[in-house]
């Protein structure tokens, strides 16, 4: 029986890695989404342009204006002589942020009265309006801790110390990259399972299978062994990509990661083969795949946190393998967890597995007729 | 000239029967729209609420219980206090809280004596994004708390600078008032390009197209009638999706329904031409699809600054995402919907989108031939 | 037919060549055509799948670029002035071209309002047209929904919504019942006669040619011959004959007919043997094998497919068909195929009563019953045929037959079993060989050979013991690293038969095996299953076509999901014997049972 299921996967494999059509599902949205991730999907900003509106002249605001400068994150681009000239350099996003100190600066410096500083920025991508403000705030109190001490003022009461665990230079690409991982894993198997059949299908091959001594059974493993083989091979040339070229620390436990992997590419089969057994055509089969991998992506917390949904949709999110595999890969990459930490997650991806696959044995059996 | 509008007229009534009839025609003019209407409008956003932190106070007194009510006002955390940091890390560790904040037992002596008292925090910096602006908000909460306790204690000021911060256009910095208008370009995305594109695509498959090759219908009929129907189709999505962000989500728009279908007209005729392109290159419905998603869809996801912020990508990508014809409508959208008519965003977008329409409606309407090779 | 006058043909091809660029490879589709159409004739193309029939009709139609040659439609040169040509023809393309998502209605509305029929003249030409083809029932139905008879009709009636000056029509005939296909031609032949209407079509059905008063006739890209049908069909005349021999079996006696120098063809007709002879030879029964038994020869009026492979298998000189060159000497005598069988599988199965067993078959689809109590039985080393138009439970009768159709009612054994619930491994007794050949077609020759065994249980030795033999005995030795999807029609078929007897079979199923093969592939196809059954192989063939259900022993003609009649083809044919018709082909037979199944309902 196992020869004949050999025979079965290496059929499946060959039909998959000959046409020219299922290798270009295989080769070009991986590469390019691995590129375009990996770089494009950042919230890192550089080069922030900005506008100084100096209406001290001061060696004080000079000083605060060159703390600005030298972070790299901001860019100087304008300089407003007026008033009147700021929201306009906002309103064509010509600058991003306007830092404007008010004439009193360097005299309420010295008087001991808050010195005022305006930061304008422009909210219309409100993420990166927040982003700029917390760069733009650390800087100023850094300038405000060191004015304080160079002219002999009581320290403040209290600072804070911020340490960023696992991340401490918070780079956006060690979050978005072991993502990457999920992502291509899942759009990859899903091309390649939830196609298979309907190619089968539309070709008029799969009666011919049908009439074969192969149970439906051994069909269904024919048809989801090669998904988990191309899968996992696909996961591990992300993970190779994101340790040697991405250079994100891998600490955790390689079996963790990829126990989790094997749970994920299963469930995500068993969800191809409901796919599969329902459409008729390739051109359905696709259609489907691509209505259940946006909102799985969109609802995964691979770009934005699972945290800040409402919590009925947080609760949804359990039913999307994505979800756990995506805390499996990003505990494993930069917390070094080991297998332990995710039990929570293998459980739930072992039950959706085994519930999508029995459901798409079951239309399996229904839509073979 | 009679006869033109009649055949037109014919093919016009085609098209309409079809999308009604065809399910996959509803599923990506409808069902997906609305999907990631509902999931956008109510489901992502990028603003961290009720950020669980821990809470490990080793010495509680008035002045540690005056920085925590502080850090409760806001709407942003959410606290739960450990009685040592080993508990607190545990929590941390098994992702049940966000952060740690620490204050050690000595923190009330050093704050009244020599001052610099470490408030430490410690976030899971594994989301770099949502660790930076959990890091502002704390920083924020931190100068509030300070100067807040300078005016209790009538004591000069807490830091020598006030920032006055000013967001312009999104006050309340909603993500959510900056995703949805964004979602008009994917959604038109998806019935200009992707939707025409495989509707083409059939038409070569099931041979329909040939025969109507050798009728008395112009090239030109042919190919209008295919951009019309889509054309209402995509806008029509555009006032659904324009009515529901307004009118469900408090989504504010500012700039003016004439300035915002213009910019739209133009992003989707550069979007049919795409689409159009599309299908004559790949004559069957399933390479069109992957075609069309692979070159329209994603990058109108991501690269048009959507989600992700343009100026944040290496200079290689930002130089690619000059070619996404989304990129510019993202851009009149976002300031439409939240700044208003500013002419110095409108006009150059605009002019980007139509130099793309025209060169893709062009490169369609020289490559479509009333011929098969 | 003489145009009046010097009027210019309708259609006319001067050296036309084509080539096609594929994956890097150019591939001819027509090479050096030259021929044309005459003015209010119907001309025939005619030529087996891959033939270069479409590229021709695209070609005439505008839809692809002249590459060399000259290609004139009633008088205009199509590469000049395709649109001007275009206003003037009519053309319907391969499935029909039709929406099937709108509604009779709603197709032929939108032909009208493209082809400009102005809004007064549509409602009464739409009224001629729905007339003429019948559609007038089925105006709300989805033009999905219809059936292929229907469809075609509706097809024609689009190109016909203003009338062309040249219609042409690619391979109109394709999935359609016989019935449809005689209506069809009477709308042809009526529209030629009042209208002047010049009408091309192409076919890969030849029987089709003697409706044509011209022949284009094109194998692989080369017009093999253009003639009006009743001369070129007599170029074989005084050639034809029919052969039986009461000692032997029909089937015996064609295999050693067909291996007889001088005999240039020999099909299974019925009862009889036909042959055609080389021209001078003489067909005395001693120079007829096998000696000594008494042979009844008759000589038979020549047909237009006998002129045919006489004349493509006297002409080698053009690229020979590869299934013919190696097709006579290497299959052997009857018993080839049995040779390698064990021989214990024989005695095996040889138990007495039906192979195949149906008894009161039903099939549901919700109200609509596809098989209605149908009951039929097959016997060990029968050649079983299934016939009828499409739509008439033929096909749904084969799924439940295979088991990949439950049965609603009534009782169905296969060897003993019935598929749908026995073991797996039951279905290992049998072969199965789908319509279009149905396999992995980016895999390799030797892959689906391999995949195949390997799927029927094939162990180490015995494996590679019958792929060889599959690559030796159906000549597939020299493509076995060839990709399935690039092989010629022919060999796809061979594969394709290679892998359902890979694990030698007890029972066949084959599925309109022969549809667009050329003649000669089709022959060589039927000497290799005729092979088998004498082998002791029970084979079941579902077909609508009438030169296939010649090879049958014996044929069920459904209709309407129900058994119209049962017998040998020589009895069926005897039903539709009357004076006009003393020499009735299967096609008439088939047609008379519909039409008197139809009577009883309309009285």
């Amino acid at each position: 029986m196992w020869r004949a299921i050999f025979a079965l996967i290496v059929k499946e494999l060959l039909a998959v890695l000959k046409d020219p059509k299922s290798r270009m599902v295989l080769v070009v949205p991986p590469l390019l989404q691995l590129i375009v991730f990996g770089y494009a999907a950042t919230f890192d900003l550089n080069r922030v342009p900005i506008a100084v509106y100096d209406q001290d002249h001061s060696q004080a605001s000079r000083d605060l204006v060159a703390q600005f400068l030298g972070s790299r994150i901001f860019e100087q681009v304008a300089s407003p002589k007026s008033a009147r000239q700021i929201d306009p350099l906002i309103d064509s996003r010509k600058v991003d942020l306007v830092l404007s100190i008010d004439r009193r600066f360097t005299r309420d410096l010295l008087t001991h009265r808050p010195a005022p500083v305006q930061l304008i920025v422009d909210g219309r991508d409100s993420n990166t309006a927040l982003i700029i403000l917390g760069y733009a705030n650390s800087i100023i109190t850094s300038f405000s801790l060191r004015w304080m001490q160079s002219h002999g003022d009581p320290p403040a009461p209290a600072v804070l110390d911020v340490r960023a665990q696992y991340n401490p230079t918070l780079r956006s690409q060690w979050f978005i990259v072991p993502g990457i991982l999920a992502v291509l894993t899942q759009v990859v198997t899903l091309m390649v399972v939830g196609l298979s059949v309907a190619r089968e299908r539309e070709a008029g091959t799969f009666d011919q299978l049908l009439v074969t001594p192969f149970t439906q059974g051994e069909i269904l493993i024919g048809k989801g062994l090669p998904g988990l083989l191309i899968g996992t091979v696909e996961a591990s040339v992300i993970i190779l990509a994101a340790v040697l070229w991405f250079d994100v620390p891998l600490r955790g436990s390689l079996f963790a990661l990829y126990f989790g992997v094997l749970l994920f590419v299963a469930s995500v089969i068993g969800i191809g083969l409901m796919i599969s057994s329902i459409a008729v055509t390739q051109q359905q089969a696709l259609l489907g795949a691509f209505l259940f991998m946006v909102p799985s992506i969109i609802l995964s917390g691979f770009a934005t946190p699972i945290a800040n949904m409402p919590t009925v949709i947080r609760k949804l999110t359990w039913l999307n393998p994505m979800r756990h595999i995506l805390i499996i890969v990003r505990g494993v990459f930069l917390e070094g967890s080991t297998t332990s930490a995710f039990i929570p997650e293998y459980a739930a991806m072992a039950a959706i597995a085994a519930v999508s696959l029995f459901a798409a044995g079951w239309l399996f059996r229904r839509r073979v007729y | 000239m009679r006869a033109s509008v009649e055949r037109l007229a014919g093919l016009l009534r085609k098209e309409a029967l079809q999308i009604v009839r065809d399910p996959s025609a509803l599923a990506i003019a409808f069902l997906l729209p609305a999907i990631l209407l509902v999931i956008f409008g109510y489901g992502v956003t990028l603003d961290p609420h009720h950020v669980p932190l821990a809470l490990v106070i080793e010495q509680p007194d008035a002045v540690t219980q005056s920085f925590v009510s502080e850090l409760g006002g806001t709407p942003y955390f959410t606290t739960e206090t450990f009685n040592t940091i080993q508990a607190a890390d545990r929590a941390f560790d098994a992702r049940e809280v966000s952060g740690i904040i620490w204050l050690r037992a000595d923190f009330a002596r050093q704050l009244s004596s020599r001052g610099d008292a470490p408030i430490g925090v410690i976030v899971n910096g594994v989301d770099a994004n949502t660790a930076r602006l959990i890091e502002g908000y704390l920083q924020q909460t931190w100068a509030t708390w300070l100067s807040a306790r300078s005016r209790v204690l009538g004591t000069r000021a807490g830091l020598p600078i006030e920032v006055q911060p000013r967001i312009r256009f999104n006050p309340a910095v909603s993500s959510r008032d900056y995703l949805v208008p964004g979602l008009i370009a994917i959604v038109m995305t998806l019935t200009g390009a992707l939707l025409t594109a495989l509707v083409i695509a059939r038409e070569w498959e099931r041979g329909t197209l040939e025969a109507l090759m050798v009728t008395r219908a112009s090239i030109r009929e042919i190919l209008l009638a295919k951009l019309l129907p889509y054309f209402v189709l995509g806008m029509g999505g555009m006032l659904a999706t324009l009515v529901l962000a307004v009118t469900l989500f408090g989504v504010p728009f500012r700039g003016s329904l004439l300035v915002l279908t213009a910019a739209a007209a133009l992003f989707l005729l550069a979007a049919l031409g795409m689409g159009l392109l599309i299908s004559s290159v790949a004559r069957n419905q399933f390479v069109a699809g992957q075609i069309a998603v692979i070159v329209t869809f994603l990058p109108a996801f991501i690269l048009s600054g959507f989600v992700f912020d343009i100026r944040s990508m290496p200079w290689a990508i930002r130089l690619i995402t000059h070619i996404v014809a989304a990129r510019y409508f993202v851009a009149i959208l976002q300031s439409e919907f939240l700044a208003g008519d500013v002419w110095s965003v409108i006009v150059p977008n605009a002019l980007a989108l139509l130099i793309m329409a025209s060169i893709f409606l062009g490169a369609a309407r020289l490559g479509a031939r009333k011929r098969l090779d | 037919m003489p145009a009046e006058g010097e009027s210019p043909a309708a259609l006319r091809l001067e050296k036309v060549s084509h080539e096609f660029v594929s994956a890097g490879r150019t591939a001819a589709a027509l090479k050096e055509v030259t021929a044309d159409a005459a003015r209010g004739t119907v001309t025939g193309v005619i030529g087996p799948d891959g033939a270069g029939k479409t590229t021709l009709m695209r070609l005439a139609a505008g839809l692809l670029k002249v590459q060399s040659g000259r290609i004139e439609v009633l008088g205009i040169d199509v590469a000049r002035n395709p649109d001007e040509a275009r206003a003037r023809i009519g053309y319907m393309p391969q499935r029909f071209g039709l929406y099937e998502d709108l509604t009779v209605r709603e197709n032929l509305d939108l032909y009208a309002r493209v082809q400009n029929v102005p809004a007064a003249e549509r409602q009464a030409r739409g009224g001629e047209l729905l007339h003429m083809t019948g559609l007038g029932p089925f105006l709300g139905r989805l033009a999905g929904r219809l059936s292929g008879g229907m469809k075609q009709k509706l097809g024609l009636a689009c190109t016909l919504v203003r009338i062309p000056e040249l219609l042409l029509l690619d391979e109109p005939t394709v999935g359609v019942d016989p019935v449809s296909r005689r209506e069809l031609w009477a709308i042809i032949e009526h529209l030629v006669r009042t209208e002047q209407m010049t009408v091309v079509l192409s076919t890969s059905y030849l029987d089709e040619a003697e409706r044509c008063q011209r022949v284009l006739l094109l194998h692989e890209g080369h017009l093999v011959a253009a003639a009006d049908p009743v001369s070129f069909a007599a170029r074989s005349s005084g050639r034809s004959f029919h052969v039986s021999a009461a000692a032997i079996s029909k089937r015996q006696l064609q295999e050693q007919l067909a291996c007889t120098p001088g005999v240039l063809d020999a099909t299974i007709q019925g009862a009889f043997v036909r042959i055609v002879i080389e021209p001078g030879a003489q067909p005395l029964p001693e120079a007829l094998p096998p000696r000594g038994t008494p042979l009844r020869i008759v000589a038979v009026p020549p047909r237009f497919e006998d002129s045919f492979v006489a004349e493509i298998k006297s002409t080698p000189a053009s690229s020979p068909p590869p299934a013919q060159a190696v097709a006579r000497d290497k299959i052997p005598a009857i018993g080839g195929v049995r040779d390698t069988r064990p021989p214990e599988r024989q005695g095996e199965s040889a138990s007495e009563g039906p192979v195949i067993f149906a008894d009161r078959l039903t099939r549901r689809f919700g109200d609509f019953i596809a098989v209605d109590a149908i009951s039929f039985e097959v016997h060990r080393g029968e050649i079983f045929g299934l016939l009828g138009a499409n739509g008439a439970g033929k096909s749904t009768t084969f799924r439940m037959l295979c088991g990949l159709l439950p049965v609603s009612d009534g009782t169905l054994r296969v060897a003993g079993y019935d598929l749908r619930h026995a073991a797996a491994s039951a279905r290992g007794r049998i072969g199965y060989m789908a319509q279009r050949f149905s396999l992995y077609g980016d895999l390799s020759v030797a892959e689906n050979l391999h995949f195949f065994a390997s799927a029927y249980r094939l162990r180490d030795a015995h494996r590679r013991a019958r792929i060889a033999w599959a690559l030796e005995e159906f000549v597939l030795g020299a493509h076995a690293d060839a990709v399935s999807r690039d092989l010629p029609l022919g060999y796809k078929q061979r594969l394709a038969l290679a892998c359902a007897l890979m694990h030698e079979p007890e029972i066949l199923f084959l599925d309109e095996p022969t549809s667009g093969v050329d003649p000669l592939a089709r022959r060589e196809f039927w000497r290799r299953i005729n092979a088998l059954a004498e082998s002791g192989v029970t084979v079941l063939v579902t077909t609508h076509f009438m030169e296939e259900a010649e090879y049958c022993d014996r044929l069920a003609v459904l209709a309407q999901g129900r058994v119209l009649a049962a017998g040998d083809p020589e009895s069926l044919k005897e039903r539709a014997r009357t004076a006009q018709h003393p020499q009735p082909t299967m096609e008439d037979a088939f047609i008379a049972l519909l039409e008197a199944a139809a009577e009883p309902k309309a009285a």
